[in-house]
């Protein structure tokens, strides 16, 4: 894929040490990243990548340590002087505008001017046209960005990056909001990129990925690089173990489903996005007790509406949704809790959590008038919530100092883990799970799938929506796939991703 | 129906929208000011304050110099030192932005009374009177077209920069390098940041402005239109400022409008004699259509997304 001699060094980052207030996030951290080729940085939440990029790009000064750029000593004060030096970041949440084109996206910091200071538009589009000629990165540059989808807006920002002139590129878990196709054509945008003669460090956590892009591999644990590797000579259960720091079970362990009665019946359901469009065109499936169904899907097409109807936070605007015999179509989400239905939400620090509650408050949130919790539900028994909170704690290994603490001090698997055990301890008949493991560590996507299959296991009801397709793939018995508020096609476990991707495009279902 | 055919026929009258036109600028510094403040994220409801110190310093430094143009710079010094508060209070110490505005008009509402007093001499309602006004000036042939020329071109001089001042902001906000940074430090000041501007900087730029217009708006209604200085003499106009610049969807021509309607609603109640009906009632004619606005025809507009929000280099 590239050619690179020893000698060429980009990036040289000696001894680099920062600590923050309780944790040292970079502890005499060294990396070595060689002139075109694309390294990869990995290591699970928390392990100190993105603090060393955020270093690396001027936007946290480091405590000791110093950084070399093609040979020559560096002191990077800020983003400034990082794109000065001919570095750029593509940040994992976007740098991006929604509401500005995307050739003011481009252009912000060094826009083109006329006199008086008038921003030049016509050259900010012959610019862009020229950078879209020499990368083959096509762009309207007249697009409002916001309107984009996610693949498209990540171009910007690569383009943003190119535009001031970057030679080394920094790309911060850039697969983590694309779909397979989407990922495919970055990877094939980066070793143009390569091809013409730029350097790239990749932050992933996605090991499949790393190992099909990187030339080499930097792991990071707990503040400190734990391993060096040369991507061809290593594999995914190597890298998992020393990001870890113990072997990993990277396949999910189950035994074949053993699929009951049919506990929960969707019967073409409609229902209204946010902004009013027909998100829902007709949704029916049935889902057996003790089987787990996946629905893949590119994010946007209707999953988390069917998600909220079914927990009751949506309307309905059509059909009829059956829990058993019970039609339990308009109940609100305290009725449905109450009938069975536990809910692990998409949006974790919106809707799973109150941020600023304590854990144990957090661990009975629905739950706070039921008479173990309340006395007539009136006042909070509070002895009983701290034993339950204690219990569930240590059941589900929710590293945290204490249950007193606020829910947003964690980290975001550790937060994750506090919705698990609350759903899963109501022991419920149907398990709606939404995107159960976005922005969570590798041990932590372990613990959580086993919860899931131990909840199948046990007899519930589990519909599960991911927007990682090898999570569908790995969890489901079965897979629906859904493209633009419709079920197109249920599929079996072993379903080919190719199949499966071409699906979620709109695809038909014509060869296996 | 008397009452309507009475405002109907005042409307037709050039004196009435001349009226409305001075009211409308009162109006329309302090609200450019809050826009450009919001625009680059910072709320703004401080404006009632700093017009009112505005006031009495263009007051105070026209008894010492005998001149309006002195009063008038030190009026927007003294406006852009409230602002200068305001900025720091809420950016370098990331404070709430609306606690601090609010304790900045209570602030100015105590200063400038007690510097009445302790100055002045004077107790109560006392009123400090100006040694020279803002002067009126009529532009040449174009104040003798008929209607517009005494509503437009019939005026203070302070009218006139107000109505280029909200040319020159319209197109510094939307048309120049300048407008887009402080637009994108009001709506993602992270990527402001990584794309190489300076958040601080340009926040602290963005809120000081704030305070020079209304300081100079302050001015105008102590040494321009009123020629005297009483206490609390701004009366809400920065509150009403606040609400026209979220009825103009933070742009500056969409404030103007609403200033246009406010102003009218002044203009009316000024003209009181001519209408049959309570002046009590009248009076309330600009914060009733203040209300109505903001409930009903607004609807929903979206201010700059990172308004109100403290920025932290460094924090994702």
């Amino acid at each position: 894929m590239s050619t690179t001699t020893a000698t060429d060094i980009a990036v040289a980052m000696r001894g680099i040490t920062k600590a923050f207030p309780g944790v040292v996030a970079n502890d005499h951290v060294d990396l070595e990243v060689r002139a075109g080729e694309i390294h990869a940085l990995v290591g699970e939440n928390g392990a100190g990548k993105s603090t060393l990029m955020n270093i690396l790009y001027g936007l946290i000064h480091p405590d000791s340590g110093e950084i070399l750029i093609n040979g020559a000593p560096v002191k990077i004060g800020g983003p400034r002087d990082a794109i000065a030096t001919g570095i750029g970041m593509v940040h994992q949440h976007f740098m991006l505008i929604p509401v500005f084109t995307v050739g003011e996206n481009i252009m912000l910091g060094r826009e083109p001017v006329v006199a008086g200071g008038i921003y030049d538009t016509a050259k900010a589009r012959r610019d862009i046209q020229e950078m879209t000629r020499k990368y083959g990165l096509a762009l309207d540059p007249d697009a409002r960005t916001g309107d984009l989808p996610v693949g498209l807006q990540q171009r910007v920002e690569i383009v943003k990056v190119l535009y001031r002139g970057a030679g080394i590129l920094i790309l911060d878990e850039p697969t983590g909001v694309l779909t397979p196709q989407e990922t495919n054509e970055l990877f094939v945008v980066l070793r143009d990129l390569v091809k013409a003669g730029k350097t790239i460090i990749f932050i992933s956590h996605k090991l499949r990925e790393v190992l099909e892009i990187s030339d080499r591999i930097t792991v990071m644990r707990r503040g400190k690089v734990v391993g060096h590797l040369i991507t061809k000579d290593t594999n995914q259960a190597e890298i998992a173990t020393a990001m870890v720091g113990r072997a990993v079970l990277l396949r999910v362990e189950k035994k074949p489903a053993k699929p009951g009665a049919v506990s929960f019946r969707v019967e073409n359901l409609t229902a209204l996005s946010d902004r009013g469009v027909q998100a829902l065109k007709g949704v029916s499936f049935e889902l057996r007790q003790g089987e787990i169904l996946g629905i893949a899907g590119v994010e946007g097409n209707g999953q988390s509406e069917l998600v909220e109807v079914l927990a009751g936070t949506r309307k309905v605007s059509g059909g009829k949704v059956w829990l058993g015999d019970k039609d339990v179509t308009t109940y609100n989400a305290r009725d449905e809790r109450e009938a069975g239905i536990a809910h692990i939400p998409e949006d974790r620090r919106g809707a799973g959590l109150v941020l600023n509650y304590s854990i144990a408050e957090n661990l009975i949130l629905g739950r706070q008038r039921a008479n173990s919790f309340a006395w007539h539900h009136i006042l909070l028994l509070l002895d009983a919530i701290r034993k339950w909170a204690q219990r569930l704690v240590k059941e589900f290994d929710i590293r945290t100092p204490s249950i007193d603490v606020p829910a947003r001090a964690l980290s975001g698997g550790n937060q994750q883990k506090i919705i698990v055990a609350r759903e899963m301890a109501s022991q419920p008949r149907v398990l709606l799970a939404s995107q159960p493991t976005r922005g969570v560590d590798i041990g932590a996507i372990e613990f959580i799938h086993r919860r899931i299959v131990a909840e199948r296991d046990g007899g519930a009801a589990v519909l599960l929506v991911s927007a990682e397709l090898d999570e569908v793939r790995s969890l489901s018995d079965r897979i629906a796939v859904m493209y633009e508020g419709r079920i197109v096609s249920i599929e079996p476990a072993d379903a080919s991703e190719d199949r499966l991707g071409l699906l979620m495009l709109g695809g038909t279902a014509q060869k296996t | 129906m008397s009452v309507i055919t009475d405002i109907l026929q005042l409307l037709l009258t050039a004196n009435l929208w001349q009226v409305a036109l001075v009211s409308a600028v009162l109006l329309l510094l302090p609200a450019l000011g809050g826009v450009i403040s919001e625009r680059s994220g910072v709320v703004n409801i401080a404006m009632e304050g700093m017009m009112l110190t505005g006031a009495f310093f263009a007051v105070w430094a026209d008894l010492i110099w005998h001149s309006p143009w002195i009063a008038v710079l030190v009026a927007m010094v003294a406006g852009g030192l409230m602002a200068l508060i305001h900025a720091v209070v809420s950016i370098r110490f990331r404070a709430d932005q609306i606690v601090s505005g609010i304790a900045i008009n209570i602030f100015a509402a105590g200063l400038t009374v007690f510097l009445v007093r302790a100055i002045y001499g004077l107790q109560d309602v006392g009123h400090v009177v100006p040694a020279e006004a803002l002067p009126n000036w009529d532009v040449p042939v174009l104040s003798a077209i008929p209607f517009i020329g005494q509503v437009v071109f019939q005026q203070n001089v302070v009218v006139y920069i107000a109505l280029i001042l909200l040319v020159v902001v319209e197109i510094v906000l939307f048309r120049t390098r300048l407008g887009l940074r402080i637009r994108a430090v009001g709506e993602h000041p992270q990527a402001a940041d990584t794309a190489g501007l300076n958040v601080y900087l340009i926040r602290y730029g963005a809120v000081i402005t704030s305070g020079l217009l209304s300081g100079l708006a302050g001015a105008f209604l102590a040494i321009g239109v009123s020629n005297t200085f009483v206490p609390n003499m701004t009366d809400g106009r920065g509150y009403i400022a606040l609400a026209a610049m979220i009825f103009g969807k933070w742009t500056p021509r969409g404030a103007f409008v609403a200033c246009i309607i406010f102003g009218l609603g002044e203009a009316i109640y000024a003209n009181n004699s001519t209408i049959h009906v309570s002046q009590y009632l009248l009076s309330m004619l600009p914060y009733l259509i203040t209300l109505v606005v903001l409930a009903g025809l607004v609807g929903r507009s979206t201010p700059p997304a990172a308004d109100g929000i403290p920025y932290a280099a460094g924090s994702e």
